[in-house]
């Protein structure tokens, strides 16, 4: 079983022995990370660009850090540093680093769709590293390992989600890629951050109550109210907020005991999650990031080895 | 392959039998331990998945005749192949699980087959990147010639002479125990 895409946009695209596949390599991967020498030479002579059209501490820094530890050399451009800012558009960027001859774009941008409307113009592999509010397939990916290396499977899990599901491609990529995998999924937040027709992405239930949602639930995800993408409309307060959709405690307790908690970072302390949640051994928010690196180093490796896909 | 009333089929021939395996590992090993005057120092490391599994054979008779526990580990060498561009698409990755340093140890590599010499050239580089072992001596149940590169085994179970186009397979039992060597034309 092999993989077969030039390009990974997201979730959607992916079977699930493709996601099988990502995960088994990642957990082999993970064994590199824990070396002295943290570096193999599989993609020596490859070149990774890093176009970013949004802020990113997180996945830029972890698929740079992937890439090197493949032996690839990578390049970073942020758009606010770049000829972006005086008004060139996205083809044309992208056809100026394709003269380059780079061998991956992974690139994130704000608009959703930005990755398939390149990824068929280009000859070289495109990464989604999130568009807009559709996906953030490394993200989902690297949940899903998170997951899976706690519970030995991810059929039958119940995953809640709550939060600012509207502007959330990491609820989007989780909810492909859990439902892909058998996994059951509970969606809560504010009815103003909820979007209609969302529980046809997948297997997933809408709840009117986040407590309906953390209710057994084998893994609590959290998300952050995405300030910069909405109007302040959508809450009458962020106390509001916290005190309905927070994670604190008690509400944890409603979990299965063993209960994960996780979060897609950057976290607001106080806000969607209590800081002695945050803290808690129940806590797999910095795990996450571990396994963010080994993740995105399978989808750079198995990219390179793709073809382009049919259609 | 031969055609046979217009059917491709596989001519096999068996060469070496359980009991023919049986006796080359137990001959390697008594050569593994006349060479290393003992098993101080000494570990064994198998290349996935085939070695892996002859290299705890391996451990098993070192067990027997010297009584002491010599430690196994396995190395992946996907990360290190030189033919990516060569495949349509990627191979899954195994886990290299040393659990114990190299650094200074003398290590014995073990394959099941030794052909062109890139897998050990692979597997070397996965090792020097762990440390720097003292020696790497190469352990293979069967040498079918062809290499590529300068690479020769220490201890060699069965010389077969081969043409490229033909295979060798090792099988192995359910419990990984090896059971024949076949010669596939």
């Amino acid at each position: 079983m092999g993989f077969r895409h030039k390009d990974i946009i997201g979730l959607k695209d992916l079977t699930k022995e493709e996601i099988e596949l990502l995960l088994n390599t990642a957990d082999s991967l993970n064994e590199i990370n824990s070396r002295d020498i943290k570096k193999v030479p599989t993609l020596r002579g490859k070149t990774v660009v890093n176009l970013f059209y949004e802020a990113s501490t997180r996945t830029r820094t972890s698929f740079e850090i992937a890439a090197k530890r493949l032996s690839a050399d990578t390049i970073n451009i942020s758009a606010s540093t770049s000829s972006v800012t005086k008004g060139e558009t996205l083809l044309d960027t992208a056809q100026n680093v394709l003269a380059m001859k780079p061998d991956i774009i992974v690139m994130r941008h704000a608009i959703s769709g930005a990755h398939e409307f390149l990824a068929k113009r280009v000859s070289c592999s495109v990464i989604n590293a999130g568009d807009g509010a559709h996906e953030h397939p490394s993200q989902g990916l690297l949940d899903m390992l998170t997951m899976r290396q706690k519970f030995g499977k991810l059929e039958g899990l119940k995953v809640a989600i709550v939060g600012d599901i509207t502007h959330s491609r990491v609820a989007r990529s989780d909810i492909y890629g859990l439902t892909t995998m058998g996994a059951k999924i509970f969606v809560a937040g504010p009815p103003t951050m909820m979007p209609i027709g969302i529980e046809r992405l997948g297997n997933v239930t809408v709840c009117k109550d986040m407590r309906e949602a953390v209710h057994k639930a084998d893994v609590v995800m959290m998300l952050r109210i995405q300030l910069e993408r909405q109007g302040k409309t959508l809450l009458p307060s962020m106390r509001e907020y916290s005190r309905y959709y927070g994670l604190n405690p008690d509400m944890l307790a409603l979990a299965k005991k063993d209960a994960m908690v996780m979060h897609p970072g950057p976290i607001n302390r106080g806000v969607e999650l209590a800081s002695s949640v945050a803290d808690c051994d129940q806590s797999y928010i910095l795990k996450q990031v571990e396994n963010g690196v080994a993740i995105r180093m399978a989808m750079l490796y198995h990219v390179c080895g793709g073809e382009p896909s049919e259609g | 392959m031969i055609e046979f009333q217009g059917v491709q089929m596989a001519e096999n021939t068996v060469i070496l039998d359980g009991n023919g395996v049986k006796r080359a590992l137990t001959r390697i090993a008594h050569e593994v331990l006349e060479r290393n005057k003992g098993v101080d120092g000494v570990v064994l490391v198998g290349i996935r998945t085939g070695g892996v599994h002859l290299a705890h054979e391996l451990a098993c008779r070192l067990l027997e005749i010297e009584g002491v526990e010599v430690p196994v580990g396995a190395v992946d060498i996907t990360m290190y192949r030189d033919d990516i561009k060569g495949h349509a698409e990627h191979l899954p990755v195994g886990k290299t699980e040393l659990p114990f340093g190299i650094e200074g140890k003398k290590v014995v590599l073990v394959d099941d087959v030794l052909f062109t010499g890139r897998t050990i050239r692979a597997a070397m580089d996965a090792l020097m990147d762990q440390g720097r072992p003292s020696c790497i001596q190469l352990a293979v149940l069967v040498d079918r010639g062809h290499r590529d590169l300068p690479i020769r085994a220490d201890f060699v179970g069965r010389n077969v002479p081969t043409s490229r186009s033909e295979n060798i397979a090792v099988d192995f039992d359910a419990d990984n125990h090896p059971t024949e060597v076949i010669l596939q034309k």
